[in-house]
């Protein structure tokens, strides 16, 4: 499989790269407008990455993160991980509870701030997968949101455990969003399953 | 001078006092720590998965708890280790997600414990310490001088063993 990685052409990589800049463009629509604030996104990025090099995406290992991850069914299934610094994913949430910006927190949220961590996962997932549903024409199946509040690397080979059996390389399709275009508020990474990467290079007219 | 040694995700490094070897951010994964105390020939192993046997790539050995162990002992052996002195401490294998449904992927942690115990008695190297499960990441520092494992944590303290 990791030659169907290497092989992925210029064009390949651009019309990945377009269906990742429609789909987080929804996504951070929808979050400017739960947090009612400017909500701007990087180019995404499409990286063929060896497991060990992933945590690299997110400034290592070692970095206090909440992360919300869904598995992605439907006929090009995949993993979805949202990942944020502690502080930044305390910060949201306060603005998502309509909360004064107080202390960012690290550690002792409440049901109710886990609960309105997931559902930001949920909802720039849900939009994301809109703009891929309506570009490909396939189904995307979110499940429910996981939230894991670790070491960044930790939860990463959690996620990346299901792709060791059939690869050593990920492609992560990645998405950084700022807010007022200075703090980093989180990374968004696709992971498509091998096998699913196929499905949508020809839904796009592009396959292999 | 004491290097600080690396080791990546489905990686693994074999080193000797007064290197140290660290591995970050262990979830579902084990860091496996073998030592001979007769030469203080030491390795960790970042294994992801418990076995090879149903993977579709098996490029890297150090993916798996029995291929990465039969890997990394040859590669102690080769530096010189002597293979009746070895002893393991492992850490890791923490359930990092809760989802509501069953789903075998996300026990994988517990998966990879058992696999890396049987895979050490297969290899008769004694396990001396274990510091796995759970539900949090874990980093890992190896010193082969003494020994110790030190176990650091995100809430949930440090300790060694």
């Amino acid at each position: 499989m990791v030659e169907d990685f290497s092989k992925l052409s210029g064009i390949q990589v651009d019309a990945l790269r377009e269906i990742g800049n429609v789909g987080a463009g929804n996504a951070a629509t929808a979050l400017a407008q739960m947090i009612n604030s400017r909500i701007d996104m990087s180019v995404p990025r499409v990286n063929i990455l060896p497991f060990a090099e992933v945590p690299d995406l997110i400034g290592g290992a070692d970095l206090h993160v909440a992360g919300i991850y869904l598995q992605v069914d439907g006929p090009a299934p995949a993993s979805i991980l949202f990942i944020l610094p502690i502080e930044q994913a305390s910060r949201l949430v306060q603005m998502l509870m309509g909360l004064p910006a107080g202390e960012s927190k690290t550690s002792d949220f409440s049901e109710m701030e886990m609960s309105a961590m997931m559902e930001l996962g949920n909802i720039i997932s849900a939009t994301y997968l809109n703009a891929l549903s309506m570009f490909t024409q396939l189904d995307f199946i979110p499940s429910v949101p996981a939230l894991g509040m670790d070491m960044a690397g930790a939860l990463l080979d959690a996620v990346l455990a299901q792709f060791g059996e059939i690869a050593d390389h990920v492609l992560v399709l990645e998405t950084v969003f700022k807010k007022d275009n200075e703090d980093v508020v989180g990374n968004f990474f696709l992971m498509p399953e091998p096998g699913a990467l196929n499905t949508i290079l020809k839904a796009l007219g592009v396959s292999i | 001078m004491s290097k600080i040694i690396q080791v990546g995700m489905a990686d693994l490094k074999v080193a000797r006092p007064p290197d140290k070897l660290v591995t970050a951010g262990l979830g579902s994964c084990i860091g496996i720590c073998i030592l001979d105390k007769s030469t203080q020939i030491a390795s960790l192993t970042h294994i992801m998965l418990p076995s090879s046997l149903q993977a579709k790539n098996t490029d890297n050995k150090a993916k798996f708890a029995d291929t990465g162990i039969a890997m990394v002992i040859d590669e102690m052996r080769k530096t010189g280790a002597n293979l009746n002195g070895m002893v393991a401490k492992i850490a890791g294998g923490a359930q990092m997600f809760k989802f509501s449904g069953e789903n075998d992927i996300l026990k994988i942690g517990e998966r990879n414990a058992v696999a890396v115990m049987e895979n050490l008695e297969k290899h008769k190297i004694r396990l001396l310490a274990k510091d796995v499960g759970g539900n949090y990441g874990r980093t890992i520092t190896f010193d082969p001088q003494t020994g110790q494992l030190l176990v650091r944590t995100i809430g949930h303290g440090e300790q060694v063993i």
